[in-house]
């Protein structure tokens, strides 16, 4: 049996990064802290390193605005990042809209409201066709259309700065993904999470399955956000290579049977043509 | 196996006709919406922001410049503000722009919709050249217009004498009193808003606006006789007629034709 430790090590690790980077932009603005001034659009790391977020300056690009040479910089090492090492890791362990969607599914999952609406009704590609129309729309429109409404950037902007009506629009994220469809959000519309599962399409960080090892008791997929990369349960002994898992880890935990793993994905390729 | 071929095709078809369906609708609500937020106009923007149409491409909505301001005269948009979300703004009569020498606001901008530039004289930033707004006085409600004397306005201003000056006029009405009235010179008025903030009048009667809302355009064809260098203009002029239905017959003509003329 597994203690209470390794079952939660990965979530509390990940709430603990999330929770923390906020805490630092908060203290920013409210006491002066100089570790990371701005918010998860644009930052500074300890008044030196700029960090952005590459999908904002996308969406810039095409509105046709004069790029800096600090946000190329900065969206390179965040896009460097994600593409080598994270792939949809933003999400799982940045993004604090996570916090609000995993309570939606974890209070789905007590009171029982995946038993009343098993299907899924709606595609996971929607987030393709959003981060498709928000680039046409700043285009079209000479603005960052994405950013205009994004309940992302209205909950890191209104945890660091005040929330306005902010509020409401991550009650209805919430209520969307509590009621409607579950993962509804970050598992089909978001077009952030989108662009992050392109840019991390092979990066090297990966969930590993061992199917020697795997019972089928399916805890794994009942806890996953984006069910559909686990299609190898039990079936097969491979990594998980869809660009849209976001490495939150959570299947690792709640397996009893340890037959899923992180693993750095070209070992264990090279391993696989060793043999 | 034909069969299914086609009905795969048949599906394939009916599900790109309607995911571009739903694309295009929401793109008409979220572009409806994007239009209303920019469109509104009474935003005033940080010192050196440039251009509201290019500011909202280029505005990352980072919050550095809010950050870096000391007297927290800068906010950042948020829902219910009905501004454009997430970019910076003040409100004067709240908290104004304090004009600090060393602008920390502006340096700071990582995208450069605070450009340095445009506050900065031979080589140092000089909050001086700013141009955040345009201070108006409403002369119906300016005591100082009444003939009550106030000059909290101009003693506010961080130029004064060059953007506030005051100005004397008899009071005909007393036959013994002067009205020491505030006038606002819009080359030197950065819209700091300092005068907003102190005016005394129950709702303040100088406000700051954008320029570009605050100020009329009278047209590059009127020409200041009085003014040698724009009297030059005139050299170079070439000359445009426009013929109207009454312009047709002789000037004389239409003289003689009485008012009836005047209809053609």
């Amino acid at each position: 049996m597994k203690t209470f430790w390794n079952k939660y090590r990965y979530l509390f690790f990940r709430r603990t990064t999330q929770i923390g980077l906020l805490f630092l932009y908060f203290g920013a603005n409210a006491w002066g802290w100089t570790v990371l001034m701005g918010n998860l659009s644009t930052s500074v790391l300890f008044n030196v390193i700029p960090l952005s977020d590459p999908y904002a300056v996308l969406q810039m690009v095409a509105a046709g605005a004069v790029i800096a040479t600090d946000l190329i910089i900065g969206s390179l090492i965040i896009t460097m990042f994600y593409l080598v090492i994270g792939g949809r890791a933003f999400c799982s362990w940045v993004c604090p809209i996570n916090l609000v969607t995993d309570a939606a599914a974890l209070l789905r999952r007590k009171i029982g409201v995946d038993n009343f609406s098993k299907r899924q009704p709606a595609t996971r590609n929607i987030r393709y066709w959003v981060l498709g129309l928000s680039l046409v729309i700043s285009f079209a429109m000479g603005v960052t259309a994405f950013e205009f409404i994004s309940p992302i950037s209205m909950l890191h902007r209104g945890i660091i700065f005040g929330f306005g009506f902010g509020w409401a629009a991550v009650l209805i994220i919430f209520l969307f993904d509590l009621l409607v469809l579950k993962n509804g959000w970050c598992g089909h519309i978001c077009p952030l999470g989108g662009f992050y599962s392109l840019v991390g399409k092979n990066s090297l960080v990966r969930v590993h399955h061992n199917e020697e090892n795997c019972t089928e008791c399916m805890k794994c997929k009942v806890v996953c956000p984006e069910q559909q990369v686990l299609y190898m349960i039990g079936k097969e002994s491979i990594p998980v290579l869809w660009a849209e898992c976001t490495n939150c880890a959570r299947c690792i935990e709640v397996c009893d049977d340890d037959a899923l793993s992180f693993s750095i994905r070209k070992l264990v390729n090279d391993k696989k043509k060793g043999e | 196996m034909k069969n299914k071929t086609e009905s795969d095709r048949r599906k394939f078809i009916l599900s790109m006709a309607r995911g571009a369906g739903i694309t295009a609708l929401s793109g008409f609500i979220w572009s409806a919406y994007v239009d209303e937020v920019t469109a509104s106009q009474l935003t005033l923007r940080p010192p050196g922001a440039i251009k509201e149409k290019d500011f909202l491409k280029t505005c990352i909505k980072c919050g550095l410049c809010v950050e870096a301001c000391p007297y927290d005269t800068l906010l950042l948009a948020k829902p219910g503000d009905h501004k454009p979300l997430g970019t910076p703004y003040f409100i004067p009569r709240n908290i104004p722009c304090y004009m600090c020498p060393d602008i920390p606001c502006v340096p700071v901008c990582p995208t450069g919709a605070l450009n340095e530039q445009s506050v900065t004289t031979n080589g140092k930033l000089d909050i001086n050249i700013a141009d955040m707004g345009l201070a108006i006085i409403d002369r119906e409600t300016c005591i100082a217009y009444w003939g009550i004397q106030c000059d909290a306005c101009y003693r506010a201003c961080p130029i004064l004498g060059k953007a506030i000056t005051v100005e004397y006029s008899k009071n005909e009405r007393t036959g013994k009193h002067a009205f020491l009235t505030p006038v606002v010179h819009a080359d030197a008025c950065t819209g700091c808003g300092l005068c907003e903030k102190a005016c005394v009048t129950e709702k303040p009667a100088i406000f700051v606006l954008p320029r570009e809302v605050a100020m009329g355009k009278a047209g590059s064809h009127y020409i200041k006789g009085w003014d040698k260098e724009d009297e030059k203009r005139l050299k170079d002029a070439s000359e445009i007629k426009s013929t109207t239905e009454i312009s047709k017959g002789t000037a004389i003509d239409s003289l003689n034709s009485g008012i009836g003329g005047l209809d053609k």
